[in-house]
């Protein structure tokens, strides 16, 4: 396939709640990435580095933050901004340069260090950025959105506490032996019901946590990769879509939703739409899938996304989870290196993260949580203000 | 001594300060229709369209809850919580005509036992936070049931 590039080295910082500098991440995760593909600094010739505003503004966290940090080489740098999104379309952008024969060798990096509790917008008085007139106005935190799609499950599809609670169960197994997750303590069913509701009917074990974290990819066209390695897994499918007028699902950090009034709702949501454009550009489809990591920001969303990225029919989703497909050793293991629910959010890192992860499952190196024989995986996510992010990886 | 406070709303221009038929103020596009809120005033969203010019639009003042959750911890700055924080509910709303769904808090002392997906609920102001010399109101939504 030619618009497939190689994933040479693969990297990450363990995520927790260091409270060191996020450079400091990142560049540990660029050196295990590096040493992973057998290759120096000095041997990286594009720089893409993943951003985000929580240690100031995002230039502040850029690819020549990192460049900086390993010694200024000249390597040619990008930095992106996409809020969760932000690995995935710093991927993208070392993708396009290589597929464009601009570099052969490309490093991707995004690291992150946060406060404690609830993200919340960047300081000041913005009367007109609605991030920060959502929690002005309505005292709408993230978890609260979150919370919305979850009591909707509960509505329409007959979802109960028990799944929800049952998904951190399941990603809290698999992410046990995952050296690099920050929760590695198995919860019952029992002790997710126990801890408090954030965001009715979410609990505190049921939200993503905010996280220390980095990780770190190097990329090369197939053909510098042929003279390096022996069969290296690949990236297929990079999307980065956007949503389709009228998007009528109430998104972060938005007041409401586009009127649908005038013109028809599009076929597809827009959840839909990120997984289904990684299908069409990669020529797989959901059951080519053996592995996917998707962004579990909630217990209950990760109900959505098997949805979205079509493993089962809308309102089928808790079915698939009661049976254990999704669970290790079931039909299409979902978050097999715990998912967020182990791991916490690191912004800037977590859609690299997801990349790294299944990179391992694909070569058969995810020691105590491998999805045997896994050749094609997913993973999918969602950045604030409208950024759809899905990666396809083969071998 | 009590003095009373200037009454003001907590954003400049989003909704209508009449307590007796409070409505959203969004705008809708003269060229196509397409209704938006908060309200556009530059470029039309619709992507088939190219209109520029826009009227003002009362949304309507009733709707059907889509969704909802109530917030049990409170949220960070910019958010002014009381003091001791109450937990609120707040609401997604499907309004029928638009089409569209809007999102606000529901009134103090609703909680999520008196909503339900498809609840009917209609705009009121309430008050968001006070100073020392303000009154802060927003709308919010409230349940038809437990109106008046």
């Amino acid at each position: 396939m030619s618009n497939d590039v190689a994933i040479l080295g693969v990297g990450m910082h363990p995520w927790g709640k260091w409270g060191r500098n996020f450079v400091e991440y990142g560049v540990a995760a660029a050196r295990d990435a590096l040493a992973d593909a057998g290759l120096r600094w000095t041997d990286v010739q594009f720089v893409s580095g993943a951003d985000t505003i929580r240690n100031g503004y995002p230039g502040f966290i850029a690819g020549s933050t990192f460049a900086q940090a390993f010694g200024w080489s000249g390597a040619r740098v990008s930095s992106c901004y996409a809020a969760c999104a932000s690995g995935a379309q710093a991927i993208n952008t070392a993708r396009a340069h290589i597929l464009a024969g601009m570099c052969d060798v490309a490093l991707v990096v995004g690291a992150d260090t946060t406060p404690k509790g609830f993200f919340a917008p960047v300081g000041g008085d913005r009367t007109d950025d609605p991030d920060w007139l959502r929690f002005r106005l309505l005292g709408a935190t993230n978890p609260s959105y979150f919370a919305l799609y979850a009591r909707r499950r509960m509505a329409l599809y007959g979802a109960t506490d028990q799944d929800f609670a049952q998904v951190k169960v399941k990603n809290s197994r698999h992410g046990l032996a995952n050296p690099y997750a920050r929760y590695r303590k198995e919860v019952s069913i029992d002790e997710v019901l126990a801890s408090p509701v954030v965001a009715d009917p979410l609990r505190l074990l049921e939200i993503c946590a905010t996280s220390d974290g980095g990780a770190a990819i190097v990329l090369s066209s197939m053909d510098y990769a042929r003279r390096k390695a022996t069969a290296p897994v690949r990236i297929s499918a990079v999307s980065t879509v956007t949503p389709r007028y009228p998007n009528t699902v109430i998104e972060m950090p938005n007041f409401a939703t586009d009127s649908a009034a005038v013109s028809a709702a599009p076929g597809l949501s827009f959840r839909d739409s990120v997984a289904a454009a990684a299908y069409d550009e990669a020529g797989v489809g959901p059951d080519d899938l053996d592995v996917a990591e998707v962004y579990d920001l909630s217990s209950a969303l990760e109900l959505d996304w098997y949805e979205n990225i079509g493993l089962c029919k809308e309102g089928e989703a808790e079915k698939l989870l009661r049976d254990g497909d999704t669970t290790l050793g079931g039909r299409i293991p979902v978050n097999p290196s715990g998912g967020l629910s182990c791991f916490g959010e690191a912004i800037p890192a977590q859609a690299i993260a997801q990349v790294c992860e299944l990179t391992w499952q694909l070569r058969g190196q995810a020691t105590g949580r491998q999805v045997e024989g896994a050749s094609t995986g997913l993973t999918i996510n969602q950045g604030l203000f409208g950024h759809g992010s899905s990666v396809i990886v083969t071998t | 001594m009590t003095q009373a406070k200037t009454r003001v709303p907590a954003v400049e221009g989003w909704f209508t300060l009449d307590d007796d038929d409070p409505r959203l103020l969004g705008s809708r596009c003269t060229t196509c229709g397409t209704f938006f809120f908060p309200r556009a005033d530059f470029f039309c969203r619709n992507p088939e369209c190219d209109g520029t010019a826009f009227e003002e639009a009362p949304l309507s003042r009733t709707g059907r809850v889509w969704s909802y959750t109530a917030n049990h911890y409170q949220p960070p700055p910019p958010y002014v919580a009381a003091d001791p924080f109450v937990p609120f509910a707040i609401a997604a709303v499907e309004l029928a005509e638009e089409k569209m769904v809007v999102l606000g808090q529901v009134v103090a002392g609703v909680g999520t036992d008196q909503l339900a997906v498809g609840t009917e609920v209609e705009l009121v102001l309430e008050t968001l936070y006070e100073d020392d010399d303000h009154t802060y109101v927003v709308y919010k939504w409230r349940p038809l049931e437990v109106a008046r």
